[in-house]
């Protein structure tokens, strides 16, 4: 799914594959942006997501398909000519040349007149706060500081496209949570498209206006963050979203519909479900003193404001997870009853797609 | 408590002191102390005479010739080598076939003892079938030339084997510190779209800077240093064209047997490397530490 096509579209990638010797990094990949957006790269560890960024980058050459930014082809284009900036990962800043230096280096290498790069400059350090840091040299600021040298880097281009590569993985949990807010607003301010790559689900969720969740080379996902949450379009995106992510549980025929795999006793969904596997997000799952599913708390991790309890169903080794508000570390063993939410997620056990739901779904347990 | 303490910290400062001060401290004082004196002759022993060998060095138009050919050597072998160095290793540095082969190859005349490459450029400067002579008389149809035998070309000559010896060995460590330059700094060059000549003028050679001043250093002291494909191959001449400082104390205090005077030129050639190392330190002191 894409929210713009056509020609309007900031980037278009078509059956963009890329290959290292035998390894197939990036299988067909299609995805459109819609100008102004922010698209965030999501997956687990090399599932590909560098390797694509690289590829909208220029630096690494697609081994088919293509990529237009704006309705250009710029498949053929070097880095230079395709109208982009990027933020590294490691920041890349030059070790050598000072705070101001480094902002400046590509509108020195462009030759933009004297005038308008000082201009530019002061605007985009005072944008950053990084106005009194102008003299000194990448080893003498902090990591939030430097990462903000690089954005200052990239956004003083001005160029349309805006590609990002972790930027905030090397920083702390504080910091993080502010430069998210930071980088989303100036994205917003100046009508940027950017890419974003991260493997951090809170952060994709958290700033983006669609996600592009990727798996082994290929999309498994691209849909807005509400979408991609409410209905994940596969067992693998369901249990990558969410803190903690949906509990997969197999589902086998019992007497009076299905129920999960060794608790026959008590059907959870409608008789076609079987076989199928049941998606149950932690956070509507909530133990309760009334009719409910037997389980046995096999863990609990207190967050603070939530407890996540882990609990065993059944014989056959099925856990799922509830996340509770307030203290509930329960000990191991305790035995509980659990309110299930109504029938919402149902993926094939055999290709992991999501199921459409039975049509008249009756409310169990 | 402190005697002890004292005695500990002069037990382990001893080896290494007692080195120094017999290899390099007592010698420097004795060849100061030996060139206030005459060299002692026969029945003559030594006696003070003051500054008096340095006065004969000031009237020795030998020496003057052997400082300024030494300055020629050293100014003219130190930025060729670190030149060639320089080229040599970006281009082998770069996605070439046969890499690993290329860097043996610029690397061997390092290995070689000098005398061998004294040999093999004696054959190389042969007049007529040399291995000069045949390229320049295939490519610029010149005559026989005798390139360590006439004094015109006797220096260059010396000059040029220091530079083929020493790029090879300068380019191992402009290697070095290119392989340390991160690639990902290249990458976000050619995304600011800076052209080649800027990534190397503003990114490669600003991060060579501190290889190249080492370099620059031990180059200037080589070049007062590396003298024994000389005293092999032309022994300073012909007529004192290719004399160097160290050539030159060689021939005053082994062939002539005038040790203080010697000496004294020994002093003066410790004075210039003393002045060489000060300049680097200042400039060391002052480089920039960016890391
Ligand atoms: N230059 C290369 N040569 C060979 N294989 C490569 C190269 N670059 C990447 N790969 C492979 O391509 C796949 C995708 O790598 P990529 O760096 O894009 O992963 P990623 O999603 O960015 O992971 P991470 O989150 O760990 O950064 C990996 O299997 C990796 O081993
Ligand atoms: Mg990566």
């Amino acid at each position: 799914m894409s929210i713009t096509d056509g020609p309007g579209a900031a980037i278009r990638l078509d059956a963009v594959r890329k290959q290292f010797g035998d390894t197939v990094a990036l299988h067909n990949i299609d995805i459109t942006a819609a100008p102004g957006s922010l698209i965030v790269l999501l997956g687990p560890s090399g599932c590909g997501k560098s390797t694509l960024l690289r590829v909208l980058a220029g630096l690494e050459a697609a081994s088919s398909g293509s990529v237009h930014f704006a309705g250009r082809d710029v498949t053929a284009l070097p880095p230079a000519a395709r109208g982009v900036s990027m933020v590294f990962q490691s920041y890349a800043l030059f070790p050598h040349l000072d705070v101001a230096e480094n902002i400046l280096f590509g509108l020195r290498a462009r030759k933009v007149p004297r005038a308008e790069r000082d201009a530019r400059l002061t605007r985009t350090a005072a944008m950053l706060g990084l106005a009194s840091l102008l003299e000194r040299r990448p080893a003498q600021l902090s990591g939030g500081q430097q990462q903000r040298v690089a954005l200052a880097r990239a956004i003083v281009a001005e160029a349309p496209v805006c590609l990002m590569d972790e930027p905030l993985s090397n920083l702390d949990a504080k910091l993080r949570a502010e430069m998210r807010a930071e980088i989303r607003a100036l994205q917003q301010r100046l009508g940027l498209t950017m890419v974003y790559v991260t493997h951090d689900q809170v952060e994709a969720m958290s700033m983006a206006d669609q996600v592009v969740l990727m798996r082994e080379g290929r999309v498994e996902q691209d849909a807005t963050p509400a979408e991609l949450y409410a209905r994940p379009a596969t067992a693998f995106a369901a249990g990558f979203i969410g803190t903690p992510p949906m509990s997969l549980l197999r589902l086998q025929a019992a007497p009076g519909g299905a129920a999960i795999a060794g608790a026959p006793e008590h059907p959870v969904a409608p008789a076609e479900a079987a076989g199928a596997m049941l998606g149950l997000r932690p956070e509507d799952v909530a133990p309760t003193d009334g009719p409910g599913l037997p389980a046995i708390v096999s863990g609990a991790e207190f967050l603070g404001a939530e407890t996540v309890l882990r609990c065993a169903v059944g014989t056959a080794g099925e856990t799922l997870q509830a996340r509770i508000p307030g203290n509930h570390a329960l000990p191991a063993g305790t035995a509980v009853r659990l309110r299930l939410p109504p029938l919402a997620h149902l993926f094939s056990s055999a290709t992991g797609q999501r199921l459409p739901l039975p049509s008249h779904a009756p409310t169990f347990a | 408590m402190r005697g002890r303490a004292t005695l500990h910290a002069w037990l382990m400062l001893g080896p290494a002191m007692l080195l120094l001060v017999a290899f390099t401290h007592y010698p420097v004082v004795a060849t100061l102390w030996h060139s206030l004196f005459s060299t002692p002759r026969g029945a003559r022993p030594a006696r003070f005479v003051g500054v008096e060998n340095y006065a004969a060095l000031a009237d020795d138009p030998v020496f003057w010739q052997a400082l300024s050919n030494n300055l020629l050597y050293a100014l003219g072998t130190v930025p060729l080598s670190i030149g060639l160095a320089l080229a040599m290793a970006l281009w082998v540095n770069g996605r070439i076939a046969g890499r690993a082969a290329l860097r043996v190859a610029y690397f061997t005349p390092t290995v070689l003892p000098m005398i061998a490459v004294a040999n093999l450029w004696l054959f190389f400067y042969t007049p007529d079938y040399g291995l000069v002579d045949r390229i320049t008389g295939f490519l610029f149809g010149w005559g026989p030339t005798n390139w360590i035998g006439s004094q015109e070309t006797a220096l260059g000559a010396m000059m040029a084997i220091a530079v083929w010896k020493e790029a090879g060995f300068f380019m191992i460590f402009y290697l070095a510190a290119l392989q340390a330059i991160p690639p990902v700094l290249y990458e976000a060059a050619s995304v600011e779209g800076a052209s080649r000549f800027t990534v190397f003028r503003r990114v490669t050679l600003p991060l060579l800077g501190p290889t190249t001043l080492f370099i620059a250093v031990n180059a200037l002291i080589n070049g007062f240093r590396l003298v024994d494909h000389i005293i092999v191959m032309t022994h300073g001449g012909p007529d004192n064209a290719t004399a160097l400082l160290l050539t030159y104390i060689y021939e005053v205090g082994f062939r002539f047997w005038d040790t203080a005077q010697a000496s004294a030129l020994t002093m003066v050639l410790l004075l210039i490397l003393a002045l060489v190392a000060l300049a680097q330190f200042t400039l060391l002191g002052r480089r920039t530490h960016y890391r």
